[in-house]
């Protein structure tokens, strides 16, 4: 008996800990005393729920008992620094505070967190970790090696990032219209940044790597369900339709394949499926930016049955709308090469000869890795060797650069 | 909550003009503040040039002219609000003439215990 109650308290511990823990962080406004209190009311559950049974809503119990374990340790606190009469008054408004366990109150917390995380005023640094430690409750020691950053260095941090929220009084509020976008925006930056670096073959061990895109895609998913924008729509689905080739994209060695040597019957149909949905609403709504038209380019792709198949002028006429909202080199490169498939290689090198030339992108390899590719493709192999070599000069993944390696060794022996 | 915003700019960069206009800005948002309660205090402060440091070392005290540290941007007056959050502050001071030419920083006051309730009996 005790084997499957236990069970039963971890599952609601995995279920129900995140919207509990947002709960009382806006009750209480203060992260470590809301994750004190989280833990008190699961240890109270255990003995609670042991002899009186599970109760029909184990979130609202959690959060109501959790925030008398906040009261009582403020109290204590109180006892023993009398010069505090600013605690008493926190006890009475904690106790007055309004608890609702409304299905759309506990989300909304949830939505308040994750602003408060990714709010401008915490290092861009601390507020990926700080969102993943907080909302996805993700262990300090996973996120460190994740990011391939010691875990003293991560904790420290996690630590910062909250200190500045209860110092400088970061409110657990969905930001007003006015504000919305901008933090909107900050929030989407995070949430992608934490999906690439699950989905990049940069570092950490593959499992963690999987788990942070899932992440990601949650988060999104849970934004999405409050706030349905276009760009919400945009990113998810980009996520969606990169994340659908995960398992086509490395080989059992954890090299590299490329999109169009990919086998594409490993491609995850239904992450395609919803990924597509989400493109066409959100670019019917007319509302779309650079997370959309990402998602659309990643779109062309999922939609061809094969390389050949690809719709290269559709490719580049999406390029064309990235690059009037969001212009950069990099952008440019890649129409450059999507021009190359459409027009041919000498079309294409010619155009990234010229953003070359122009000193932005000199020192971003992929560019010389594209370079070297057109080359190959021409032909000219001496000058293609060349480029690869320049391009494994500029990075230091592991995978590109064992890519790299196989490309030059394939021009030697040409 | 309260919080202090520093104005920093370049003090080389104002004509007569601009500055005049800043200072009936700014004070047109301190009477809006203090209808409103949120008020505390405020002042510009004169060009660094008039700034004077001291520090005392083992027990002497050194004087010296100009201020703590020379820089590009000086600190050119100060405003003390009390607002609900962050957010509040952040949107005051976005409203400040000098944040579009130099930079506003924000500073949480640290509270102190209030005096008359440290220690002493009740009358």
């Amino acid at each position: 008996m005790p084997t499957h109650f236990h069970t039963r308290i971890d599952e609601i511990y995995r279920q129900e800990s995140g919207k509990v823990l947002a709960t009382l962080i806006r009750v209480l406004g203060d992260i470590d005393l809301a994750e004190e209190a989280m833990q008190a009311a699961f240890v109270a559950a255990i003995t609670a729920w042991e002899s009186k049974g599970i109760p029909a809503n184990p979130a609202a119990w959690l959060i109501s008992t959790g925030r008398f374990k906040a009261i009582d340790s403020i109290r204590k606190r109180a006892r023993q620094n009398e010069l505090e009469p600013e605690l008493q008054r926190r006890i009475d408004e904690l106790q007055a505070a309004n608890l609702s366990f409304a299905e759309r109150d506990i989300k909304d917390d949830h939505l308040r967190l994750i602003f408060a995380c990714c709010h401008p005023a915490i290092d861009p640094k601390v507020q990926v970790p700080l969102t993943l430690r907080e909302v996805c409750g993700l262990s300090t020691e996973d996120i460190a090696s994740a990011f391939l950053v010691p875990t003293a260095t991560m904790a420290q941090r996690i630590v910062r990032g909250k200190a500045k929220i209860r110092a400088a009084k970061i409110p657990f509020v969905i930001p007003d219209t006015a504000a919305l976008p901008e933090r909107l925006d900050a929030v989407l930056s995070v949430i992608y940044l934490v999906f690439n670096e699950g989905y990049s073959a940069s570092s950490g061990d593959t499992a963690l790597r999987a788990e942070l895109s899932q992440e990601a895609i949650r988060l999104a998913r849970l934004l999405y369900d409050l706030l349905p924008d276009a760009e919400v729509k945009g990113l998810l689905a980009l996520m969606l339709l990169h994340e659908s080739r995960r398992a086509a994209r490395t080989d059992s060695q954890d090299d590299i394949i490329l999109l169009e040597e990919q086998d594409r019957s490993l491609w995850n149909r239904d992450m395609i499926r919803e990924g597509l949905q989400l493109v066409e609403q959100s670019i019917g709504s007319r509302e779309f930016g650079a997370y959309t038209i990402q998602a659309a380019l990643s779109a062309v792709h999922a939609e061809a049955l094969s390389s050949e198949e690809t719709d290269w002028a559709q490719i580049v006429a999406l390029y064309d709308v990235l690059r009037q909202i969001e212009p950069s080199p990099v952008v440019d490169l890649n129409r450059a090469v999507a021009i190359a498939m459409r027009d041919g290689v000498l079309v294409g090198l010619e155009i990234v000869d010229a953003l070359l030339s122009e000193g932005e992108l000199e020192n971003y390899h992929l560019a010389h890795s594209v370079r070297g590719e057109l080359l190959r493709r021409s032909g000219r192999f001496a000058e293609a060797k060349g480029s690869f070599e320049k391009a494994l000069s500029l990075t230091k993944q592991e995978p590109e650069r064992r890519f790299l390696q196989r490309r030059i060794a394939s021009l030697v022996s040409e | 909550m309260k919080y202090m915003l520093l104005i920093y700019g370049d003090e080389a960069t104002w004509t007569e003009q601009e500055r005049e206009d800043c200072m009936l800005e700014s004070m047109a948002i301190c009477d809006e503040l203090e209808a409103q309660g949120k008020w505390i205090a405020s002042s510009p402060l004169h060009p660094v040039s008039s700034a004077t440091s001291l520090r005392v070392r083992e027990g002497r005290r050194e004087i010296t002219d100009g201020p703590f540290a020379e820089t590009t941007e000086q600190l050119g007056g100060y405003y003390i609000i009390d607002v609900e959050d962050l957010d509040e502050a952040l949107a005051i001071a976005e409203r400040l003439p000098p944040a579009k030419k130099g930079t506003v920083e924000i500073r949480p006051l640290f509270p102190l215990p209030q005096r008359d309730q440290v220690g002493q009996p009740e009358q």
